[in-house]
């Protein structure tokens, strides 16, 4: 966790300073791009590798996946109708 | 097929730091970014309780689908907002390596739906969805695609919302387990 906002605080910190440059800012849009993709790809592999959801995968998964698209469903919902009464946001 | 070494060290977190480093180069040079700072003040708190209220809304109706698990099992499962290494530790130590198991699982899925989906939320619900859907990863995992498709003023609101869901899916999980 205070590695991740290190990470995270410097580069709030760069690019507070570095706003005007331009050319600084898209090579950074194009790395975030691939770095997400980079991500995901290792992300994936992380879970390939692990023995224990592969294994577990056949019999639980139904329920987890049940669950998370229950949680998934409903924290959307609310924080959709909430942003609409309290928050007067134009969201769409 | 892999080279060993990958098998070995999980590379992954290595490039969250890289890929939150250039996030935050991304948010900080966004001028909109320090505009809606200051619009922050009560979704730091509506967000994350919507997501924790709707979180268990979701699990409640969805578990009368599931006879096989109580609804505390599914509760304590969704208690961990996308939280999967840190709730199924905990879930494990409590209610045994099943339930664990299961909480890494549905935990996971909720990480990575968000990650792969996050341009059809903000599409067909708005640009508040993804935080919602990512709850506690909004702060690290799930916050680039956050401020890719939703925007970079939504980075900030994404990262309150992911800390608070952060520090309180422990207490939830064993508050609901214990009760």
């Amino acid at each position: 966790m205070p590695l991740v906002l290190l990470f995270f605080g410097s580069g709030i910190l760069l690019g507070f300073l570095s706003h005007k440059n331009k050319k600084i800012i898209s090579l950074v849009d194009i790395l975030t791009n691939w770095s997400i993709y980079l991500f995901l790809f290792l992300l994936g592999n992380s879970v390939g590798i692990n023995e224990e959801i592969i294994k577990n995968f056949p019999k639980l998964g139904r329920y987890a996946f049940i669950l998370s698209i229950g949680a998934v469903t409903g924290s959307i919902a609310v924080t959709y109708f909430v942003s609409l009464t309290f928050l007067k946001k134009d969201e769409k | 097929m892999l080279p060993e070494i990958m098998l070995q060290i999980d590379f992954s977190l290595y490039a969250l730091y890289m890929l939150l480093f250039l996030v935050g180069i991304g948010i900080g040079s966004e001028e909109q970014a320090w505009v809606a700072i200051k619009k922050l003040n009560i979704e730091i708190i509506v967000v994350p309780l919507s997501v924790i209220i709707g979180t268990f809304i979701g699990v409640i109706i969805f578990s009368l689908f599931l006879p096989g698990w109580t609804l505390k099992e599914s509760l304590a499962v969704g208690a961990g907002f996308g939280y999967y290494s840190l709730s199924s530790i905990l879930i494990t130590q409590i209610s045994g390596q099943t339930l664990g198991v299961v909480a890494l699982l549905a935990n996971l899925m909720r990480e990575i739906f968000t990650l792969l989906f996050a341009v059809l939320l903000v599409k067909y619900f708005g640009k508040l969805s993804p935080v919602a859907s990512g709850g506690a990863t909004a702060m690290d995992t799930t916050l680039p695609v956050i401020t890719k498709f939703a925007g970079r003023e939504y980075g900030l609101i994404a990262v309150f919302s992911g800390i608070i869901l952060t520090i309180l899916a422990p207490f939830l999980i064993i508050l609901i387990l214990k009760s």
